[in-house]
């Protein structure tokens, strides 16, 4: 068996003195789709944040690529090439779109910066119009594909998304779901994906987690969770339609 | 209308001492979010820099004021930046992750620790400096009262614009303005995008020291007398700039200066010069309660 590309080892992370995570293992491999779901406040984006080191785990390790970053800083993180388009998505609203972009690329090569920026623009044609206009202007559909098209822009090998979908109408859900496999399928884009909604994430992925309380309750392939009685009751009978 | 022209040109000259101090305060709140009370006694650091230095220079006999005056703002800059990234460095980063107050009294005792160590070493009393740039220009001819343009106002107000262009474009267009500003946003986003938050917080201590360092020359050339309390008011009243110009924003620290020193100026020609301390801090007082986030500031309010 390969090496997987991420691989989270008994991971146990701490807000305060409240364990948010407690104990975490599990593993991407490269060119594969994974995502974890699970309730609000299950743990989902203090794993996100652990990944990039900001809160460090406390305990058990963080391996990308065979090599433990568990106590790297954030830009030590990111020059590793991992990306990620955060809770909240955190655009710079007072910096034009292409400012965002641009901060994206921070890690980059220069000499790949036309071209990616090209690539974002077919990918997210709505963007290009909107290239010299502040973040904080955009809707929030466009500054989530601003949030991914900034963390594409770094050519990563890893990206994590954490709610792609959160406040989007259901079509605009769709594009974006739409543009990640198109990254995963055309490009081989490793990635690691956090949704609340249960049942798009987990007919996208090849496999998925279930985050529960800050343990991983249950492991499997998209198809099989999606079968899963237990699954269904929780996270689609609700959230599906 | 002379008299007037007359306090015009002084309030400016002051006033772009003030604005370039009051960039330090204005830069290092928007990226960190806390005042560096110490600001004030880094530019006075830089005035005691130009001056030994002018003296070491006279007294190697280096005379050409023009190249001595180069010689010395790089200098100048130079140590007093080192000085602003090393207050950081020590004072605040190990700080960066504890209550709010902690930095802001650890910046008080930074900004007390520089008065002394600048009176023990340099002694308490008043530096004089022999004025290098002498000439001034009559603007308006009168009997009452002629309006003069001293040569020494004109290099004040030309550097200060000059300085301000080109901290405006490296801000504006270059790699490093661009993460100041993101890390001015959202300092952990910025992390996570592969900026190095400590190097960029560390470098706007130096950007800011090296201009509180010019602002500390040009005291120095056109009052002519120094001593280790310049900081502690000039420090008071361009806060009280970045503040009116809404902390955070260059352009309003800029304006702010402009502001000050304008007010201060007229305020001691028209009213009396004893109670211009007291106009400067009312003001601050003033836009505190009314105005609390300047003229060019923003409130706290982002779209989400």
């Amino acid at each position: 068996m390969t090496e997987p590309l991420l691989a989270i080892r008994g991971v146990k992370s701490f807000y305060g003195n409240i364990m948010a995570l407690k104990g975490i293992d599990l593993h991407v491999n490269e060119g594969e789709i994974v995502t974890l779901i699970g309730a609000n406040g299950a743990g989902k984006s203090t794993l996100m944040m652990t990944i990039f080191g900001t809160p460090q785990a406390r305990e058990g390790a963080v391996i990308f690529d065979g090599r433990n970053i568990t106590r790297l800083p954030p830009h030590e993180i990111a020059k590793l090439r991992i990306a990620q388009s955060p809770e909240g998505r955190r655009i710079f609203s007072r910096m034009t779109v292409l400012e965002n972009l641009q901060m994206g690329a921070a890690i980059a090569d220069p000499k790949y910066f036309a071209d990616d920026l090209a690539r974002i623009c077919e990918l997210f044609p709505r963007l290009e119009k909107r290239m010299n206009q502040r973040g904080g202007t955009l809707s929030g559909g466009e500054q989530q594909m601003l949030a991914i098209g900034r963390a594409l822009m770094s050519r990563p090998r890893l990206i994590l998304l954490d709610e792609p979908s959160l406040g989007l109408a259901p079509l605009l859900a769709k594009q974006i779901f739409a543009a990640i496999r198109v990254l995963n399928e055309r490009d081989r884009l490793t990635v690691f994906l956090v949704e609340q909604n249960a049942f798009r994430a987990l007919k996208l992925a090849h496999r998925g987690y279930v985050i529960v309380n800050g343990l991983i309750t249950l492991a499997g392939s998209g198809a099989e969770l999606l079968q899963r009685p237990e699954i269904r009751a929780a996270y689609l009978e609700a959230g599906r339609h | 209308m002379e008299y007037f022209v007359q306090q015009l040109i002084n309030g400016i000259t002051l006033g772009s001492i003030y604005g370039l101090i009051a960039i330090g305060y204005t830069m290092v709140y928007g990226i960190i979010g806390m005042i560096n009370f110490a600001h004030g006694d880094i530019f006075m650091v830089g005035a005691f820099i130009a001056l030994i230095s002018f003296l070491t220079l006279v007294a190697i006999g280096l005379t050409a004021i023009p190249v001595a005056l180069f010689i010395v703002l790089l200098i100048a800059m130079g140590l007093t930046a080192l000085y602003g990234w090393t207050v950081e460095r020590l004072a605040y980063r190990p700080l960066r992750h504890s209550f709010r107050l902690a930095p802001l009294i650890s910046a008080i005792g930074m900004s007390i620790i520089l008065q002394n160590y600048v009176q023990v070493a340099q002694s308490a009393r008043v530096k004089p400096l022999p004025p290098l740039i002498e000439g001034t220009h009559v603007i308006i001819e009168s009997d009452v009262f002629s309006v003069e343009l001293s040569n020494i106002q004109i290099i004040v107000v030309l550097t200060t614009l000059a300085l301000m262009i080109v901290f405006s474009w490296i801000v504006g267009k270059t790699r490093l303005g661009r993460d100041m500003r993101a890390c001015e946003q959202d300092l952990k986003m910025a992390s996570l995008l592969g900026v190095n938050i400590d190097r960029t917080i560390s470098l706007t201590f130096v950007i800011g020291a090296a201009l509180a360092s010019v602002a500390g020359i040009m005291y120095l050339l056109y009052y002519g007398v120094i001593d280790f309390f310049i900081g502690f008011v000039a420090g008071v009243k361009a806060f009280t700039a970045a503040v009116l110009g809404g902390i955070g924003s260059l352009p309003g620290a800029m304006l702010g200066g402009l502001l000050i020193g304008l007010i201060e100026t007229f305020w001691s020609a028209y009213f009396s010069i004893e109670y211009k301390d007291v106009a400067a801090f009312s003001i601050l007082i003033v836009v505190l309660i009314f105005l609390p986030t300047g003229i060019l500031g923003r409130p706290e309010v982002e779209k989400v």
